[in-house]
């Protein structure tokens, strides 16, 4: 499955890049999982998601935890927990 | 009247409290953030998303006024680099009563912190740059309001 990737704030800076498109393996059926296939795929994915519980994510403009379905996804944001205000 | 915006500029508070006095609500309540100027902090940038940040606030908006009799309503949020001094947010809500009014800009600024998509990044005199990390006191004052 054909996924889009947008990064925000220290993950962007860590990912080093705003968004990617990757293809995913069939195993990553959750964005829990995706977070563990991005920390395993690389070294910049290492860092940037070595503690996944400083993970939040939304799904195609909707806020979701890290246990939704990517079935049916086009775009999945993945960033730290919000500062702003 | 509900106005929501994300804007780099400048938040231009006399020309937000002209369109409510224009209204001639009985009493409007204001909330105004800005960039402490506290351990030779030189930048406060606020990164944003394109879409899901002003959707945030828009989804705020009409809680609050769902929620509290509001006969006008701005959340104005700047992104982007700001100096010390410079507003970051602007709370402002008209109501015929003040209890409405007060509680509706509470409420705001609270659920603010925590449900909408932005994140602070110091830069200071020595050349750190640190991205701000959730305050725990933040997450509890916007969980009374889910009560």
């Amino acid at each position: 499955m054909s996924l889009e990737i947008a990064y925000f704030a220290w993950v962007r800076e860590r990912m080093g890049v705003a968004d990617e498109t990757v293809d995913l393996p069939a195993n990553v059926t959750h964005v829990g999982a995706l977070v563990a296939w991005l920390a395993a795929r690389d070294a910049r994915g290492e860092i940037a998601f070595a503690e996944p519980q400083r993970i939040r994510a939304a799904i195609d403009g909707m806020m979701m935890g890290l246990d939704a379905p990517l079935a049916g996804a086009r775009e999945v944001a993945l960033f730290p927990p919000v500062t702003g205000g | 009247m509900i106005r929501v915006a994300v804007q780099p500029a400048a938040i231009d508070i006399a020309a937000e409290l002209d369109l409510h006095d224009a209204g001639g609500h009985g009493a409007s309540a204001s909330f105004i953030g800005r960039v402490r100027g506290d351990g030779d902090l030189t930048e406060l940038f606020l990164d944003h998303h394109p879409v899901m940040t002003a959707a945030g606030l828009a989804d705020l908006a009409h809680a609050a006024a769902d929620r509290w009799q509001l006969s006008a309503l701005t959340l104005i949020h700047r992104v982007g680099a700001m100096m010390p001094g410079e507003t970051i947010v602007f709370v402002l809500t008209s109501s015929p009563h003040r209890a409405e009014a007060l509680a509706a800009c509470e409420f705001l600024i609270d659920r603010l912190k925590t449900d909408v998509m932005l994140w602070k990044r110091e830069t200071f005199a020595g050349g750190q740059i640190r991205w701000v990390e959730p305050r725990e006191s933040d997450e509890t004052r916007a969980e009374k309001w889910t009560r």
